[in-house]
């Protein structure tokens, strides 16, 4: 799908300073090199399964298919990974990459911590130095993060420019990569960034597509009818989608965090709201003013409060090939208790806009169709949270 | 070919960069006007931008204080439409890809062209993204200014051939902002850019003192002061612009001494 310039239709590209562009290059050398390396490939696959706990499971989740009486439902089990989460997967690549190319320290940016963990730990095991850049607002929304980053001997740096939050801890991720490029390599969260951020994560994410096709095939001797994920970025939705992109029967739909909702400004749905720019790096859809003032975005889960999306995703929805839905705030929560209450299983509130979107589907298909919701973190971290957005005073 | 030669014309040039709106558009006015009045031969006017990737917490600063205030792009269109009836300097804006892309490119580079804008820096567009602007660049003879950066290395031949206007030197790594040191081996950056063009250089990024200015001139073709000048606004708001021409004359002063 990637042009040789990074491109996927009009998205994408390296919108960057020219202070970077060595680095970029250096950076997709290597990974060309790598990624058909067979002792780089070796020692990923280790990685992924004995450190992360690869292949994650696809669970056919019978209650939830037969209380909402429609469609047949699995979930892709991402949650399950160590750190608890799909960024894992990214990480461990591009450590690894960066080990490879020479670096010593690992820099990356963080919205509700996740990938900010993911990142320490992935230092921690490598034994390379880790900082962490992560909006202010978000540090003390995710107090418990930021311990335990520490904790993986990382040091987190709270951003205090511009809303405090994701998209300014990427800028100040950015601006650090640009002042010490020897020994650093920027490990970005997203499939997003400049060419060739997009590609190098959906890589190391595809792993989960192509988990999904062998275990469904195995399961079920046949392909599924839709695979759904949450957007913020894309990336465990690019991972979702990528092995499917070339089957055409397959739908692929992706969930945008409306926040309160796709007719106000408090929202974090990009393709639903957005129009086409240039930011961090990369042409794509923007949350953004009439005069190209990039957006302050709300999503009541961080991981997606984020006003751009990935450029494939971009081209994705350009070509008709995914579908991008707005998810509320409420409806997020509502299927966040509803897969805790009817399979036992807490997912993050970000996975829960993919769950709520299943929610809707599933009772108007057929019981002979199949439905896969990629399941990309667990919940435990947005307890606290939805505990006060139902009125409770829960503090971590 | 746009007048941007004229600032390198037989001197060295000193660029000040302002950026429009901070604190308010009569203010950002009557500091152009004194910088232009004590020496100021280019004036490097910034459109601000929500996400300023590439600078520093001064300019960042600026940024928001100027949308903050009210500052947008056709505001800052009726200020150079403005200040052209008595400035006759080269004038080139310094902004973000999206704010001119948002605009819709051809509308933006051509109302430069009728306002009487030279040039336009964009942080965000390297060499390999330049077509995205390049071609309406040309049609309304606007020049796309190329910065080369301290690890630039290997590019610097490729940019500095199809270079237009002046090439901007990135005189450090990081960001913008004000620097106690210039560490960069820029005597050897320079000499590169001269074996492939004649378009004239000057050297930005963390030089505040006329004693930086003075050796930045001396090893190139001018110099451009940003964060020192966004300081001296920052401290005195709305009264800034005769402590800006004030510096802006020793500034002068100290490159003139080259000649």
């Amino acid at each position: 799908m990637t042009n040789p310039n990074g491109r996927f239709g009009i998205h994408g590209g390296q919108y960057i300073p020219e202070t970077l562009m060595n680095a970029v290059i250096e950076l997709e050398k290597a990974y060309d090199h790598y990624k058909n390396d067979p002792e780089f490939n070796r020692e990923l696959t280790e990685l992924f399964n004995e450190y992360a706990g690869r292949p994650s499971r696809l669970y056919y989740a019978e209650k939830m298919t037969k209380d909402l009486g429609g469609a047949k439902i699995y979930l892709k089990r991402e949650d399950l990974n160590h750190t608890g989460a799909h960024k894992i997967n990214n990480v461990l690549g591009q450590a690894l990459l960066a080990k490879k190319m020479g670096k010593t320290r690992l820099i990356a940016e963080t919205g509700a911590g996740q990938h900010g963990v993911a990142t320490a730990t992935a230092a921690a095991l490598m034994g390379m130095e880790c900082v962490v850049f992560m909006g202010e607002e978000d540090t003390k929304r995710q107090a418990l993060n930021v311990y335990r980053m520490r904790l993986l001997g990382a040091e987190v740096i709270p951003v205090k420019t511009g809303t405090a939050t994701l998209k300014d801890a990427v800028s100040e991720a950015m601006r650090e990569w640009t002042s010490r490029i020897d020994d650093t390599h920027y490990c970005l969260g997203s499939v997003m960034g400049p060419h060739p951020f997009p590609t190098i994560v959906r890589d190391f994410q595809a792993v989960i597509s192509k988990e999904i096709k062998e275990q469904i095939l195995e399961k079920e001797n046949r392909l599924p009818d839709a695979v759904i994920a949450c957007v913020g970025g894309g990336s465990n939705a690019i991972g979702t989608f990528y092995n499917f992109i070339e089957d055409k029967d397959v739908k692929l739909i992706g969930c945008e965090a409306a926040g309160r909702g796709i007719d106000g400004f408090e929202t974090a749905a990009t393709i639903n709201t957005g129009r086409v720019g240039i930011f961090h790096g990369m042409k794509s859809y923007f949350c953004q003013d009439e005069y190209g003032q990039i957006a302050p975005v709300y999503s009541i889960s961080a991981g997606l409060d984020y006003p751009g999306i990935g450029p494939e995703h971009a081209h994705l929805h350009d070509i008709g090939r995914a579908q991008y839905v707005p998810v509320t705030d409420d409806e997020a929560v509502n299927a966040f208790e509803y897969l805790a209450k009817t399979e036992g299983i807490i997912p993050a509130i970000e996975s829960a806009h993919a769950v709520a979107h299943a929610i809707k589907i599933a009772p108007q298909m057929s019981k002979d169709q199949i439905i896969v919701i990629t399941i990309s973190g667990r919940g435990d971290k947005d307890c606290a949270a939805i505990a006060r957005y139902r009125g409770e005073d829960i503090h971590e | 070919m746009s007048n941007i030669y004229k600032a390198f014309e037989n001197k060295k040039a000193f660029i000040p960069f302002i950026t429009c709106g901070d604190p308010d558009v009569e203010t950002t006015k009557a500091v152009i006007k004194e910088a232009v009045k004590n020496g100021a031969d280019l004036v490097e006017i910034g459109i601000p931008f929500s996400d300023p990737t590439a600078e520093g917490p001064v300019i960042q600063g600026a940024n928001l204080r100027a949308l903050t205030g009210g500052i947008t792009t056709d505001k800052v269109f009726d200020m150079v439409k403005d200040l052209r009836k008595e400035i006759t300097v080269p004038m080139v804006f310094m902004t973000y890809a999206n704010v001119v892309f948002s605009y819709g490119s051809e509308k933006f580079i051509s109302t430069c062209h009728n306002i009487g804008i030279d040039g336009i820096i964009l942080p965000d567009v390297p060499f390999e993204e330049k077509e995205e602007f390049l071609d309406l660049c040309g049609k309304y003879d606007v020049d796309l200014i190329s910065l080369i950066a301290p690890t630039s290395e290997n590019r610097i031949a490729m940019i500095a051939k199809e270079a237009k206007g002046f090439i901007y030197v990135v005189s450090s790594l990081g960001v913008t902002g004000t620097r106690s040191e210039i560490k960069t081996d820029l005597k050897s950056i320079v000499k590169v850019i001269k074996e492939n063009t004649d378009v004239p250089c000057a050297i930005g990024f963390g030089i505040s003192t006329p004693e930086q200015a003075g050796k930045m001139a001396e090893i190139s073709d001018g110099a451009i002061v940003g964060s020192a000048i966004i300081k001296i606004l920052e401290k005195y708001g709305k009264d800034a612009a005769p402590y800006v021409g004030e510096y802006v004359k020793s500034m002068k002063e100290a490159i003139d001494l080259l000649q």
